[in-house]
């Protein structure tokens, strides 16, 4: 296998451009009356088959195969490159304006010379850039030449092309010809001191005498539905370029006036600045007729869609597809459902074997629009058959081992399926394909936070890899399972959500007991196959409870303990085992004895859960399983159970409402009185605060925390565990407490950028209020609730308030991705080498070991590299 | 069934961990003993727990090890990324004091990374030597050392005119809870060398006569700067003082930073006085410091923001950012601007400019990093693209009669 070891960059010089140029291009002409392009024209046949069925007159090749040629344009008055313009500067300054040596007296270069020689060898990159910058100043500071006594002058560069030199008669313009001259004079040595390479980059080629002409596939023509031929914008430029030139040339031949020459000169210049970069300062763009600002060889380059961040890190890839997303837990966490449409289109080349020729055969015979089958057949010669247009029973007939079946993607093939943006490395994964009907790739809702997915519409990608090297490393590196733990903190991302939460809770508690027709039902969700437990309770009835129907799945000798969720509210808070609201989970040898499930045992993003410990201790597919199976019994139980919610679990009862009413009424009484005082004069500030900032802060602090936290317990005592919208909250599976007071009693205080609505009219927020009312209500205070209804005034605040959070939201993604972009960048070339030590590619040591210990975040046990206290609970946990 | 053997003493349940020695790091030795041996005298343990604890104990360690060629770099960065997509980007927040403003959040993890010469918001904590930390107004008498007080603080105005001079009422007051005497007022403005200063004590004014040349209605204004800004006492830069109580001991909070200079004022205990400015404690603490300032002003960013992020992964970042030995810049001016590769360079920022520096000075790229070899096209050297020895599976073997 071939590699590129490396790249030297470098400046063409004349000579090359002419060696590496098929022809020199005259004219400006590039058609000619037939349409066919003129020799010696931009649009040379020379510079390479570009049109479908030309053969090249160079290479012989046809327009795949022909690289393209290099022309040459042979410019009668040197001019600029702009983009060195920079570089030419410091020469120029450093040298001397005679003899072109280096302003440096001779043993000082030799000096610096000898050190510059050492720094090299010792490959010391950073300190030889520091000395040619020290060089370059002291070279520029010397009044007179050290070597032939010239007086020197003051050069100045004009952007983006123009040198000046200030004499003592005043400002005096170098013609590009003068400032090549003396670029010629600089000895060898010198560009080396100056930080050049005289081989690969004289300074004097950077002033051009001779212009490449790019090959035609560089920039071809396009032909518009009109049949008119539209050249690119290159082209044009390029064409620009010639006929200056060509006049220029004429005018010097004719010995045309001086003035008119320079006019001349100085228009090839522009167009020369202009072909390389069209968005050089200081100059006027070059345009279309249409106005529109053509494309420079720099514009093709930069930027997010330029040549580098656009083509070249960054590639469009073939056996991909992207489309819908919807959920669908009967999946595997690791599976994905692909549409047949899709299954179609994508293919998997498979080499025939002798063990697999008849299935192949089958596919074949299928063809390309009968699933499962195959699109095109690759012969043993490099022929590539499409099966769409043969008789595919002798295709298929003629199959032998060496052929290779380019076939339709079946069930059990590994592809890898992402979402944008992909911020972290589990925003790609790879699946198993299920092919299924309809249109959208499907998948287990289980994998949703990894992808930060939801079915809102969102969109997905699949790709299928084409190697046998990159279908082992997908399955061996990529799959779901082996990325249930993050590397961000060592812990589950993926684990139960939503409804998995409430199904596992309702499932768990204590109060649910099952008929022996509602676990079979259960069970069989899972495909679970075996005996029932014992029942729990035989007499009047025999019933199941939840828990043991969760402990069929879990190994015979799991130990695990505990606090649920639930636990962090106060009110259900365990001491001990021996508890009513349940709220420890214990797990002794495989049964879950106590406990409710919930977010902390088995939801996502949450370490020492029971999937993490699963996973750790029994393996990734073990932990699938677990996944696959019980998550499914909790989503079916929550559909038994009928778990909903609906407006009136969140009615408080009258007298409650008058209370929270009351509330509300001190509270503004309370505001009035600070309004008062501060109208009178008599609020005291707080240190560093002026007085209304005082206010704005007292009011602040009154209407929103402290209001809503009384409001807050006087409505709790109506709302239990009974009621689902307290189920949800409780146990982690959607909203919180405050939603529920928002829900319920009141929104409260609306702030932008954390200060109460002011804006709008002249000092009132609305014309509903007086101007320069300080009252809660003209100030953006809600004092209802989404149950009672918000009035009008009250839903233009809040809309005004959730504003904030939409706008934020905007500015967040763009600067955390390019702050993002940019760690990546600092980042990406560390790794851990053979020797356990941190490296960059170039071998530099960051870490002699890695974080300090060794320890890789995602194999730790949420950053530690043992949790001892889990071990002793798993080996000895049963009896503790 | 075997008879199961109850471990008899703490002395044979130690001899059984130390097996682990140097096995696994010393740390997680400790921290087991102590479990087992708490363990041990609640519920007891037998031979064969122990054994299958010290068993997973050891797995569990030696699979926790790092793997060659993982990609640390570009899953600290992720790692880092990711959670900061969920930041607040409220830019002020109250940090326990109400006085002062702190940048959190993204601006400030943005501000870290981008190695800002100084911090929007610098804070310094200041903890106090044991004579000092227990005692209020010793505290309160440490914080005034440190707050630096300008005329200008304790000036009730300051009035200039060519020819009036400058007139400067003193606010008794001020005077008083800054712990300033007209003395003091009159040393530091007879340093500034304007003119013959007057003092009124009994009015609390002062006044400076102005010398000719600088009569002139032009300079004015940057006359009465200077003498506003005329510090009298306090160190250069530290805005504010506040004293906290933390624990049992008082600690000030500083609004503005000055290392050095806040390390040398008596009753600080200069071993945990803390900033957050990091380029400063690069300076006075040298480039360890700076890692270490890195590391934990973005834990507690991550840490305020409820983001789980490892710190592995942070103190990579740390140290990719220190060490050249000085703190640089992710981004194009630090760590991305001097990689050596010219592709990556020219990949990330400022395509053109870099391409053409690198054709003037004729840089060779050796193609050795990530970005560089994507672009050509050829397997990047990390993970399993790391391996550079290939095996060539022998050609299937001649079956018997044919060649």
């Amino acid at each position: 296998m071939y590699r590129i070891k490396s790249i030297k960059f470098g400046i063409l010089s004349p000579d090359e451009i002419r060696k590496m140029s098929v022809t020199n291009i005259i004219t400006s002409d590039v058609y000619d009356n037939d349409g066919a392009p003129v020799d010696g024209g931009v649009m040379d046949k020379r510079l390479g088959a570009i049109e479908p069925r030309e053969v090249c007159p160079i290479c012989g090749n046809t327009r795949d195969e022909c690289p393209g040629h290099f022309g040459h344009i042979e410019l009668a008055k040197p001019v600029i490159h702009a983009g060195f313009s920079k570089h030419i500067l410091v020469y120029l300054k450093s040298t001397c304006r005679v003899c072109g040596r280096i302003k440096l007296p001779e043993n000082e270069r030799q000096q610096y010379l000898k050190l510059l020689k050492d720094l090299e060898d010792l490959n010391l990159k950073y300190l030889v850039k520091r000395l040619h910058e020290f060089i370059r100043k002291k070279a520029s500071a010397q009044q007179t030449c050290p070597h032939c006594g010239a007086p020197q002058y003051k050069i100045k560069l004009d952007k983006p092309h123009t040198f000046y030199e200030e004499r003592e008669e005043g400002l005096v313009k170098l013609t590009p010809a003068e400032v090549r001259s003396r670029l010629e004079k600089i000895p060898d040595d010198d560009v080396r001191l100056l930080g050049g390479d005289p081989k690969e980059a004289r300074p004097e080629w950077m002033v051009l005498t001779v212009l490449p002409v790019p090959p035609r596939a560089v920039r071809p023509s396009i032909l518009l539905e009109t049949g008119i031929r539209s050249e690119d914008d290159l082209t044009h430029k390029l064409v620009d370029i010639i006929r200056v030139n060509n006049r220029l040339r004429e005018h010097v031949e004719t010995g045309a006036p001086n003035a008119l020459i320079e006019d001349e000169w100085e228009l090839l210049q522009y167009h020369v600045t202009t072909y390389f970069d069209n968005e050089a300062p200081g100059i006027p763009q070059a345009k279309h007729r249409t106005g529109k600002t053509l494309k420079g060889i720099a514009q093709r380059l930069k930027g997010k869609e330029g040549r580098f961040r656009g083509n070249l890190r960054g590639k469009r890839v073939d056996f991909s597809a992207r489309t819908v997303i919807s959920p669908d837990p009967n999946l595997s966490i690791n599976e994905v459902g692909v549409p047949e449409a899709v299954a179609k289109i994508l293919t998997v080349p498979e080499k025939v074997t002798p063990w697999n020729v008849e299935e192949l055969r089958k596919l074949v015979l299928n063809g390309p629009d009968k699933w499962p089958g195959a699109n095109y057949v690759i012969r043993p010669d490099g022929r590539k058959i499409s099966l769409k247009f043969v008789d595919r029973k002798a295709v298929a007939e003629s199959l032998a081992p060496g052929f290779i079946v380019e076939r339709h993607l079946l069930d059990g093939d590994i592809v890898l399926f992402n979402r944008q943006p992909s911020l972290h490395r589990i925003s790609v994964m790879a699946h198993v394909v299920r092919v299924l009907p309809y249109k959208t790739f499907r998948l287990n809702l289980l994998v949703c936070p990894p992808y930060n997915a939801d079915f809102d519409g969102d969109e997905m990608n699949l790709h299928v890899p084409q190697s046998e090297e990159a279908r082992a490393e997908a399955r061996i590196l990529m799959l779901v399972e082996k990325h249930i733990l993050t590397p961000r903190y060592g812990g589950p991302i993926i684990g139960g959500l939503q409804d998995y939460i409430s199904g596992a809770f309702l499932l768990t508690n204590k109060s649910t007991l099952l008929t022996k027709g509602e676990v079979i039902d259960l069970l069989s969700v899972a495909g679970y196959r075996g005996p029932l437990p014992e029942p729990a309770i035989l007499k009047p009835a025999q019933y199941w409870t939840g828990k043991q129907v969760v402990s069929l799945f879990l190994p015979r000798d799991f130990n695990y303990k505990r606090n649920a969720k639930i636990a962090s509210a106060s009110a259900l808070r365990c001491i001990d085992e021996d508890c009513p609201h349940d709220s420890i989970v214990i797990i002794k040898k495989g049964l879950l004895l106590e406990g409710v499930l919930d977010k902390a045992t088995i939801g996502r993003e949450e370490p020492e859960n029971i999937i993490h410990w699963l996973i750790k201790e029994y393996g990734e597919d073990v932990a699938r399983k677990f996944m696959d199976d019980v998550y499914k019994i909790f989503i079916r139980f929550s559909e038994m159970y009928g778990f909903t919610m609906s407006y009136y679990h969140l009615m408080i009862p009258p007298e409650a409402r008058e209370r929270i009413r009351n509330i509300i009424e001190e509270k503004k009484r309370e505001v009035d009185r600070l309004i008062e005082e501060f109208k009178a004069g008599r609020l005291i500030p707080k240190p560093g605060k002026t007085v209304e900032e005082t206010l704005e802060d007292e009011i602040i602090d009154l209407l929103s925390k402290r209001l809503l936290d009384e409001v807050a317990d006087v409505i709790t005592p109506y709302f239990t565990l009974a009621n689902p919208v307290i189920v949800m909250a409780r146990t982690g599976s959607r909203g919180n407490p405050i939603n529920l007071t928002q829900m319920a009693a009141i929104l409260g205080q609306q702030t932008v950028r954390g200060k109460r609505l002011t804006r709008g009219y002249l000092n009132r927020s609305l014309p509903h209020f007086k101007p320069g009312d300080l009252g809660p209500e003209a100030r953006g205070f809600v004092a209802r609730g989404f149950v009672n209804g918000l009035s009008p005034v009250e839903m233009f605040f809040h809309a005004a308030g959730g504003r904030e959070g939409l706008i934020d939201t905007a500015v967040r993604t763009s600067q955390s991705g390019y702050m993002q972009r940019r760690l990546i960048n600092a980042l990406q070339d560390v790794r851990v080498d053979v020797d356990g030590t941190v490296k960059t590619t170039t071998g530099e040591i960051i870490q002699f070991k890695y974080g300090e210990d060794g320890v890789d975040p995602m194999k730790s046990d949420h950053g530690k590299a043992v949790n001892v206290d889990r071990v002793v609970q798993k080996v000895v946990g049963w009896r503790l | 069934m075997e008879a199961v053997k109850q471990i008899t003493s703490i002395e044979e349940l130690k001899n059984y961990i130390e097996k682990l020695r140097g096995r696994v790091s010393d740390n997680i030795i400790e921290e087991l003993e102590k479990k087992l041996v708490e363990v041990y005298e609640k519920s007891g343990l037998y031979v064969e727990e122990v054994e299958a604890i010290i068993g997973e104990v050891l797995r569990r360690y030696e699979s926790s090890l790092v793997e060659p060629g993982e990609p640390v770099g570009t899953v600290a960065a992720q790692s880092l990324g990711e959670p900061s997509t969920q930041m607040t980007l409220r830019v002020f927040h109250y940090a326990g004091v109400r006085e002062f403003n702190v940048t959190l959040g993204l601006p400030r993890l943005i501000e870290i990374v981008d190695a800002r010469k100084r911090p929007e918001t610098p804070i310094m904590e200041i903890y106090l030597e044991d004579d000092y930390k227990h005692d209020e107004e010793k505290a309160k008498e440490v914080a005034r050392r440190i707050e630096s007080t300008l005329v200008e603080n304790v000036a009730e105005s300051i009035s200039i005119s060519p020819f009036e001079g400058v007139v400067i009422r003193l606010d008794p007051s001020m005077l008083e809870d800054k712990g300033v005497g007209i003395k003091d007022v009159v040393d530091v403005l007879e340093e500034l060398k304007l003119g013959d200063i007057e003092v009124d004590e009994e009015n609390y004014t002062i006044r400076i006569r102005l010398p000719e040349e600088l009569m002139d209605y032009s300079k004015m204004e940057k006359i009465r700067q200077k003498v506003a800004s005329a510090r009298i006492k306090g160190v250069k830069g530290i805005k504010k003082v506040i004293i906290q109580k933390r624990g049992d001991e008082y600690v000030l909070i500083a609004e503005g930073s000055n290392l050095s200079e806040v390390m040398r004022v008596k009753g600080v205990d200069w071993r945990r006085v803390y900033t957050n400015d990091i380029m400063e404690v690069e300076r006075t603490l040298g480039i360890e410091a700076a890692r270490a300032a890195i590391i934990k002003e973005i834990k507690s960013i991550l840490d305020d923001q409820g983001l789980d992020v490892d710190i592995r992964h942070i103190m990579l970042l740390a140290d990719v950012m220190t060490w050249t030995g000085r703190v640089r810049q992710v981004g194009r001016m630090g760590v991305a601007g001097e990689k050596p590769s010219v592709l990556a360079r020219a990949a990330f920022e400022m395509t053109v400019q870099r391409l053409i520096e690198a054709a003037a000075s004729g840089e060779v790229d050796e193609l050795s990093g990530i970005p560089e070899n994507i672009i050509i096209g050829q397997i990047i050297p990390i993970g399993t693209g790391m391996v550079e020895l290939y095996a060539t599976p022998s050609t299937a073997r001649p079956k018997g009669g044919e060649g």
